[in-house]
């Protein structure tokens, strides 16, 4: 019998339907390779296996019937910032402790309809801050690809690193993934799989654990575009509970990921060449410009003058929103209590024991940014910058319809590589976060590996709730490249 | 921007965390050489931009006046550390 492990989203839709093997029988076999690799590789932090076994019995029924959903008996794993009913939620942080939540996030619960199966919650950075999901406070995740010759350990990437690592290491058939500043399409790119971060509001944000309302939006890791065309359908709503959700269609997106792009204008912005980026990471690109002109897209050269600004104007908007959104974890409501001498106390002593040294330094920055006297000079000037930036898009885009970038300047990096300098970390970001401070969808590709022979992804950024457009091009670079698997299971 | 470590311990109080004197020391520097990087922003020529309040054009909707919610006290001090009779239990805050 095949490994069933190793098919990806549609072949296992296809398989189900064709009766090839039940919903029950592909549950087991990832339940076995979580048993199998997640000591090694730490990307649950809660399998649900009994969970996920009642799930798939009941998809197989449904099946039987011929009542499928569109997910039906599909194993997912489900990032810990998701709140899921009755099975426990932390964000990885200690804050939460044991929390397990009355309710379902919108997300997930459509994700339940359409009969898809939670295979258990996977790590990521704590609050999804940070870019190598060092910072959880469940420890962290490893990324199954190492270097060439080499068994040093490998950062997944971060924030959604256990989604990715999951992904690569067939520990699910997709996952969820949240996307703030890159935390979806930079754990992509450096496992060699498919990050989509939809357009702001695609995807409900209800009872999602909030870091930066305003940039949040949620989106799969997926080991195919086709897959992440299967999961952006299912997961994309308008949901009254969160006001940002946007009343739009959702398209069929995979029934158009055939139509290519031919005649489509692709821009290639002149202000992400930087210094720093790697040899491979500029071949690539260049790589990626051809692939999509062979195809028959046009290139042009554009301009995004304020790209630079983008990061440090998010290092200012990210903490102030998470500063104010982390202050309902106060010892009194849900998580963790550490008791004072008096209520002050009580918070104080709560969240020095619950948060980690990175979601402190953030809520402190957002906390002075937004102190009396200093609002109008950090706050207020970043998000005038931010207009600036959505502005450079929007000119941008009466020029081209979607936009070329590598996802990251570099493959992934070792453990405790960049954890010592927080700015360090914060240029992992350097390519993606403009996406978010623009409200974009933007999509990553893996393009191709490093001379070590550790994946690099190429990122698409598209016009508003153009998701469709993305997803072609995205398929279109899959085509050329190829797919890249883990060449070895050395974690079994 | 140079963040002394009075500050630190300022914000720390406003953010409601208790920071060790070590702890304070190491931010002092961190916050000091992040806040140093951000004011590259001023390079921006902001004049006549307004701050970016969304980045959807929408409207915010306005649901029917109805009550959608309640009820559900069980449900809401279920992940309480303490609660007593559907209250959340707080150290004593009036004398």
């Amino acid at each position: 019998m095949t490994d069933l492990t190793k098919l990806t989203l549609s072949e296992a839709r296809d398989g189900l339907a064709n009766k090839d093997f039940s919903a029950t029988e592909l549950t087991k076999a990832l339940l076995k390779a979580i048993e199998a690799g997640n000591e090694d590789l730490n990307c649950y932090v809660l399998p649900t296996p009994d969970h996920a076994l009642a799930q798939a019995k009941a998809s197989d029924k449904r099946i039987k019937k011929g009542d499928a959903g569109e997910l039906e008996g599909l194993p997912l794993g489900i990032k810990d910032l998701f709140c899921t009913e009755g099975v426990r939620t932390t964000a990885c942080s200690n804050i939460l402790d044991d929390f397990k939540p009355r309710y379902e996030s919108t997300v997930t619960a459509n994700l339940w309809d359409a009969g898809a199966v939670m295979l258990g919650k996977l790590n990521n950075d704590e609050f999804a801050m940070g870019s190598s999901n060092e910072t959880s406070a469940f420890g962290p995740v490893v990324n199954p690809w190492r270097r060439e010759g080499s068994t040093d350990k490998l950062v997944p990437g971060g924030s959604s690193g256990g989604s990715s690592a999951a992904v690569a290491a067939d520990l699910c058939l997709a996952a969820t993934a949240t996307d703030t500043g890159g935390s979806i399409r930079q754990p992509a790119a450096l496992t060699g799989t498919v990050g989509m971060k939809p357009t702001y509001g695609r995807c409900s944000r209800w009872g999602t654990v909030a870091f930066a309302s305003s940039l949040d939006q949620a989106g799969p890791i997926t080991k195919t575009v086709r897959d992440a065309a299967l999961m952006l359908k299912v997961m994309a709503s308008h949901d009254p509970k969160d006001s940002t959700s946007v009343d739009a269609d959702v398209p069929d997106y995979e029934a158009t990921l055939k139509d290519g792009v031919k005649g489509l204008r692709v821009g290639v912005p002149k202000e992400y060449r930087i210094d720093g980026m790697s040899k491979e990471a500029s071949a690539l690109w260049e790589q990626g410009i051809a692939w999509l002109k062979d195809a028959g897209a046009t290139i042009h050269d554009i301009s995004l003058p304020h790209t630079k600004y983008a990061l440090p104007a998010y290092y200012i908007i990210a903490p102030a929103e998470a500063s104010s959104n982390l202050a309902r974890y106060d010892g009194v409501r849900y998580g963790m209590r550490k008791p004072g001498k008096d209520l002050i106390d009580t918070y104080e002593e709560t969240r020095e024991a619950g948060f980690g040294a990175e979601v402190k330094r953030r809520v402190l920055i957002g906390t002075y940014v937004l102190s009396a006297g200093y609002y109008d000079a950090y706050y207020l000037k970043a998000q005038k910058v931010r207009t600036l930036i959505k502005g450079d898009f929007d000119t941008a885009w009466d020029k081209v319809d979607v936009v070329l970038t590598p996802t990251t300047p570099s493959p992934a990096f070792a453990f405790g590589e960049k954890s010592g300098d927080p700015l360090q970390m914060y240029l992992e970001d350097i390519f993606t976060v403009t996406v978010n401070m623009a409200g974009l969808p933007g999509i990553s590709v893996p393009a191709g590996l490093s001379g070590q022979g550790t994946p690099l992804g190429l990122q698409l950024i598209g016009k508003p709730f153009d998701e469709a457009t993305l997803l072609r091009a995205g398929q279109t670079i899959e085509d050329a490249a190829g797919r890249f698997s883990v060449p070895k299971r050395w974690w079994v | 921007m140079h963040v002394d470590e009075a500050t630190v311990r300022r914000i720390a109080r406003l953010a409601r965390i208790k920071i060790t004197d070590e702890e304070a020391k190491d931010l002092e520097g961190e916050l000091s050489s992040i806040l140093d990087w951000v004011e590259q922003l001023g390079e921006v020529d902001t004049e006549n931009v307004e701050p970016m309040t969304r980045v959807v054009p929408i409207s915010l909707k306005q649901r029917d006046d109805v009550v959608t919610d309640g009820q559900k006290a069980a449900d809401v001090v279920a992940n309480a550390p303490m609660s007593e009779d559907d209250f959340f239990v707080v150290p004593k805050v009036v004398e």
